[in-house]
């Protein structure tokens, strides 16, 4: 295999990559949100579900909640129910994926809005509270943008780790960069380790535009302190 | 007409008894003036007004609409939500520390409550911010973010931002505490000027030769009830208690 074909093959397997990328920050940062809700609920049982949620996800390696989620299901349901047909839809593998990721962000910035939103001094919410601004009101127009802001450098950390953190899912075979990488890596006749080379390139580039837009964004809230 | 109620409140912060039984009310058009030693709960008297805080016993009432009352074991119970949010719109309170919405500008720091929660016209709510902000003489900064702002500037704003909701009182707690005291003046003129223009206003401060000058009524608090009240020519030239000639003292040099 030429070092042209591997870059295209490689290419053509980033593409897979970008979409976990994307789609895990689609998903993980609203349910993040969401997530936030649930942890400063004022029911008791959901905010310690979630507190559980939030420690396993980060007390435990993602490589082995992406394989719980991705056999989970053909392990657990013959179990629980005995009997009952079922079938995983046929791009399982790639679901799973998004789902372990979405799940495990989450997580991760749940805590990061937490400490975002915590830092937003009192005096921000006394002053909607006796404007006669609803708590709801006072949530999304005086406390969301002002966390917003705040949380950038936390979660351009969290989204660049994503980046690298795609690889993992070549545990459970998933047709991504790296696990393309691998793939050809072994092949007869193959660039060898030079495709490894070539995929972390792939992979700074990537990261590198990806910190190049964050700071577009913190530059862009910039216009208040 | 009184426009502001309290009877007998009582306010404890986990066994620190900081409001003792206090009564105290203020006629429309009238600025009354609350001095008084550090802790002597000023501000929680302010924020219990202001519904910031919580009253345990006592009845708070604005006009003819009570914001909490007692029940007959003299607990104070308060009003529905919507109520109190109704109860929300008589009444304005500025920050020691402005609290102004840093992400905003200083015309839309004026013009988000009357637009989000009076529902008002953007087109009438802008006229009447810009002519607030006239009157506060910074029509020129309606485009600049607080932190462009100084210290008197961003008080100013805090001011514009409580008067554009029309309310029938404005509560202002030491608004001029955290200013340098080349500032002070500039918001102290404003807030005369509101006093000539009859707006109902109570204003927690140090500032003795402002409050003599500017108030109605001058109360003294100590240890959380009210030692003393009356004019400001009773009250700072002629004190009844060793207290209150005790804390004036401390101010004369
Ligand atoms: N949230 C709170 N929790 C507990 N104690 C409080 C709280 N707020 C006020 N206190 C206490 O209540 C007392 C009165 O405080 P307050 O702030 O009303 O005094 P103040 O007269 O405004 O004083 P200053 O002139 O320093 O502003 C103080 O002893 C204070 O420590
Ligand atoms: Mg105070």
């Amino acid at each position: 295999m030429s070092v042209k074909i591997m870059i295209l093959e490689l290419f053509k397997a980033f593409g897979n990559t970008a979409l976990i990328f994307v789609l895990t920050l689609l998903g993980s940062i609203p349910l993040g949100l969401l997530v936030y809700f649930g942890r400063k609920s004022r029911f008791v049982l959901l905010r310690g579900f979630i507190k559980a949620y939030i420690s396993i996800m980060r007390g435990t390696p993602l490589m082995l909640q992406l394989m719980m989620v991705f056999y989970g299901p053909s392990l657990l349901i013959p179990l629980l129910f005995p009997g009952v047909k079922f079938s995983l839809p046929s791009n399982w593998r790639f679901t799973a994926v998004i789902i372990a990721f979405v799940i495990n962000y989450a997580a991760y910035f749940c805590e990061i809005f937490r400490a975002g939103i915590e830092s937003i001094p009192k005096g921000q919410y006394e002053a909607a509270d006796v404007l006669g601004l609803t708590k709801s009101q006072t949530f999304f127009r005086i406390i969301l943008p002002q966390m917003v802001k705040r949380v950038i450098p936390p979660v351009t950390n969290e989204v660049i780790t994503l980046v690298k953190d795609t690889s993992l899912s070549s545990a459970i075979g998933t047709v991504e960069m790296f696990t393309k990488a691998k793939q050809i890596a072994v092949a007869p006749k193959s660039p060898g380790m030079l495709t490894f080379v070539a995929a972390a390139v792939f992979y700074y580039v990537f990261n590198y535009a990806v910190a190049f837009l964050m700071e577009r964004i913190e530059k862009k809230l910039d216009y208040y302190r | 007409m009184s426009i502001l109620t309290m009877s007998n409140i009582s306010k404890s912060f986990d066994g620190l008894d900081v409001l003792k039984d206090i009564s105290f009310s203020v006629e429309k058009g009238e600025v009354v003036s609350i001095i008084g030693p550090s802790g002597s709960g000023k501000s929680t008297l302010l924020r219990c007004a202001t519904l910031l805080e919580t009253i345990d016993n006592g009845s708070i009432r604005y006009m003819n609409q009570y914001a909490a009352k007692e029940n007959s074991e003299g607990k104070a119970v308060y009003s529905s939500k919507s109520e109190l949010r109704k109860i929300k719109s008589y009444f304005g309170l500025v920050f020691q520390q402005f609290n102004l919405f840093p992400h905003y500008t200083v015309l839309k720091n004026v013009m988000e409550a009357p637009i989000v929660v009076q529902k008002r016209p953007r087109h009438e709510v802008e006229n009447e911010a810009m002519e607030i902000l006239r009157k506060m003489g910074l029509e020129d900064k309606a485009d600049a973010y607080p932190w462009q702002l100084s210290g008197g500037q961003q008080q100013r704003v805090g001011i514009a931002r409580a008067l554009a909701l029309k309310p029938e009182i404005i509560f202002f707690d030491e608004p001029t505490s955290a200013l340098d005291p080349e500032l002070t003046g500039e918001v102290l003129k404003v807030i005369r000027q509101l006093a000539e223009d009859n707006m109902t206003m109570v204003i927690v401060t140090h500032e003795m030769p402002f409050a003599k000058a500017v108030s109605d009524r001058v109360l003294f608090m100590d240890g959380g009830v009210v030692v003393e009240e009356g004019t400001p020519e009773e009250l700072f030239d002629n004190p009844q208690t060793e207290r209150t000639r005790q804390f004036l003292g401390n101010y004369q040099q």
